[in-house]
C-alpha cells in the first residue's frame, strides 16, 4: 500500500468519523429536548451554541491554545536549527513559513496548530530543541508540518470543540432532570411517548462524554500514524523521526504547560507518568503505542 | 421537451468536467513554475555564501590554490547557466567542488574553531537542504503533472492545449525516493 492511499484512506475514514460525530450530537439534543418536553427548541439551542463555540474555537483557537502553553516567539539566530528546519520543510511541503513558537521547559514536545497553512503556528519545548539532533528535529517538524497540510490543526480542534459541547450539554441534562420535570407535564397522551424518551435520554446522557472521549481518541491516533507516514515522505528519511521518538520515549519529563484541552495536540503524550487500567489504557491514550510507530517507520 | 433538457444537462456536465480538468493542469502548472523559482532563489542564496567563505578560509589556508579557483570557477558557471539542464549541471559542479572545499578546511584546527566559519558552514549546509528540498518539491509536482497529462481523457487535448510533458531538475535516480509504507 502507498502512502498516497493510506493518506486517502485515513482522510475518508475521519470524514466518516467527523458526521457520524455531529450527527449524533443533534440525534441527543433532539431526545433530551424531547424527554424533558421542551420539543425541537433544544436542538436549536444546541445547534446554536455548538456553531457559536466551534466559530470562536476556528478564527482563535490558535491564540488560545498558544496562551494556555505560555509560548513565545523563536527567532533565527537563537533556534537555529529549529528556524531553518521548519523554514526547509515548508519548501519541501510547499506550504507558506509556520510561525514559530518556543516553550521553556525541559520536557521534549512540539505540537502544530492553527486553522489552517497560512495561519499555522508551529511550537517546540526548549527541551526537544537542545536534546535532539537536526535529522531528528526534521523528523519531528515534519511530523507537525503534516498535521498542518493535512488540516488536522483545524480537525482537531473543531472535534474538541464537539466533544465540548457535548459533555457540556449531557451535564445541564442531568441537572434539568430535577428542575425540568414540571416541564414534561403535559397532556396524559404524551406521557407514554414522553416516558421512553427520557428513559433513553437518561442512558444517552451517561454514554454521550464516554463516547465522545473515545471518538476524540480514535480521530487523533489515526492521524498520528498518518503524520508520521506524510513526514516520513517528507525528509525521505524516516530513521530520524523513530530515533526523535526514542529519545522522547526515554524522557520521563512531565510537561507542565499541557492540559486534558490541550494533550492531543502533542507529538508525544505530555502525561507520561499517568497510566490508566491495562485494559482501558488502550481507549483513552491520545497517541498510539510509540514502539508501534518506531516499527512502522523502521519498516518503511 | 424532457429528452432535449436532459441532453443540456448532461453537455454542462461533460463541459464542467472538462473544465475541470483544464483548471486543475494549469494551477499545476503555475505551482510547478513557482517551484522552479524557489530552486532558482536557494542556488543564488549558496552562490552569495561562496565568497565569504573562500575569504575566511583564505585567512588560513592561503596555499591551497587550486581548490578556491575550482570553487570561483564553478561558482561563476553557476550565475551564467540559465537553462534548467545548465543550471542542474553547474549547481553539481559547485557542490562537489564545495565538498573539497569544505574538506581541505577541516585539516585546519584553527579555522574549525573560527566563530564566522562555524556559522558560515551552518549557513551552507542548511542552504544546501534548501536546495534539496526545494528540487524535491519540483520534481514531485512535475510527476504529478506528467501523470496526469499522459493519462486519459488529458491525453485527447493536452497538445493542442499546449500542456507538454517537462524535465525534471536532475535525473531522479541520484534523488532520494518516495517511500512505501505498509500499515499493519
Amino acid at each position: 500500500m502507498s502512502i498516497h492511499s493510506q493518506i486517502q484512506g485515513n482522510v475518508t475514514k475521519t470524514y466518516l468519523i467527523m458526521s457520524a460525530f455531529v450527527a449524533f450530537v443533534v440525534i441527543v439534543a433532539y431526545v433530551l429536548g424531547v424527554s424533558l418536553g421542551y420539543g425541537t427548541s433544544f436542538m436549536w439551542i444546541a445547534v446554536l451554541f455548538s456553531v457559536v463555540s466551534s466559530f470562536a474555537s476556528y478564527y482563535w483557537g490558535d491564540k488560545m491554545v498558544l496562551a494556555m502553553s505560555g509560548a513565545k516567539p523563536a527567532n533565527r539566530k537563537q533556534h537555529f536549527d529549529f528556524y531553518t528546519v521548519a523554514e526547509n520543510l515548508a519548501i519541501a511541503a510547499g506550504l507558506p513559513n509556520p510561525k514559530l513558537y518556543v516553550i521553556d521547559d525541559t520536557a521534549m514536545n512540539a505540537f502544530a496548530t492553527g486553522r489552517d497553512p497560512a495561519h499555522a503556528v508551529v511550537c517546540a519545548t526548549t527541551g526537544i530543541l537542545s536534546k535532539l539532533e537536526r535529522r531528528e528535529l526534521e523528523g519531528v517538524i515534519a511530523h507537525e508540518l503534516s498535521h498542518i497540510k493535512n488540516f488536522d490543526t483545524r480537525l482537531m480542534a473543531v472535534v474538541a470543540v464537539l466533544v465540548g459541547t457535548v459533555a457540556f450539554l449531557a451535564d445541564m441534562f442531568l441537572r434539568n432532570l430535577w428542575w425540568g420535570r414540571s416541564a414534561s407535564r403535559r397532556s396524559d397522551d404524551d406521557r407514554g411517548a414522553g416516558q421512553i424518551m427520557l428513559v433513553v435520554g437518561i442512558v444517552l446522557a451517561i454514554a454521550t462524554p464516554i463516547i465522545a472521549t473515545l471518538i476524540q481518541l480514535a480521530v487523533s491516533r489515526r492521524r498520528e500514524f498518518l503524520a508520521d507516514a506524510s513526514a516520513a515522505n517528507l525528509t525521505r528519511y524516516p530513521e530520524g523521526l523513530a530515533r526523535a521518538l526514542e529519545k522522547l520515549t526515554g524522557d520521563k519529563e512531565v510537561l507542565e504547560a499541557a492540559t486534558n484541552a490541550t494533550a492531543h495536540l502533542y507529538v508525544v503524550n505530555p502525561f507520561k507518568g499517568k497510566q490508566y487500567a491495562a485494559w482501558f489504557s488502550g481507549l483513552f491514550n491520545t497517541h498510539p503505542p510509540i514502539e508501534e510507530r518506531v516499527k512502522i517507520l523502521r519498516a518503511m | 421537451m424532457n429528452i432535449l433538457w436532459i441532453v443540456a444537462g448532461l453537455v454542462a456536465l461533460v463541459a464542467v468536467y472538462f473544465w475541470s480538468l483544464y483548471n486543475g493542469l494549469v494551477s499545476l502548472k503555475t505551482s510547478i513554475e513557482e517551484a522552479w523559482s524557489q530552486i532558482d532563489v536557494q542556488l543564488k542564496r549558496r552562490a552569495d555564501l561562496i565568497p565569504n567563505l573562500v575569504e575566511t578560509i583564505k585567512g588560513y589556508a592561503k596555499h591551497e590554490k587550486t581548490v578556491f579557483s575550482d570553487v570561483t570557477k564553478a561558482r561563476s558557471a553557476m550565475m551564467g547557466a540559465r537553462s534548467l539542464e545548465s543550471k542542474a549541471q553547474a549547481s553539481d559542479m559547485l557542490t562537489a567542488a564545495l565538498g573539497k572545499l569544505i574538506a581541505v578546511a577541516e585539516a585546519y584546527p584553527q579555522l574549525k574553531a573560527n566563530e564566522n566559519f562555524v556559522q558560515l558552514q551552518k549557513e551552507l549546509s542548511d542552504t544546501e537542504d534548501k536546495v534539496a528540498y526545494s528540487r524535491q518539491y519540483h520534481n514531485s509536482l512535475i510527476r504529478d503533472y506528467n501523470e496526469k497529462i499522459r493519462t486519459f481523457p488529458n491525453t485527447l487535448f493536452n497538445e493542442t492545449l499546449g500542456f507538454h510533458e517537462k524535465e525534471y531538475f536532475q535525473a531522479l535516480e541520484g534523488e532520494r525516493k518516495s517511500l512505501k509504507v505498509n500499515f499493519a
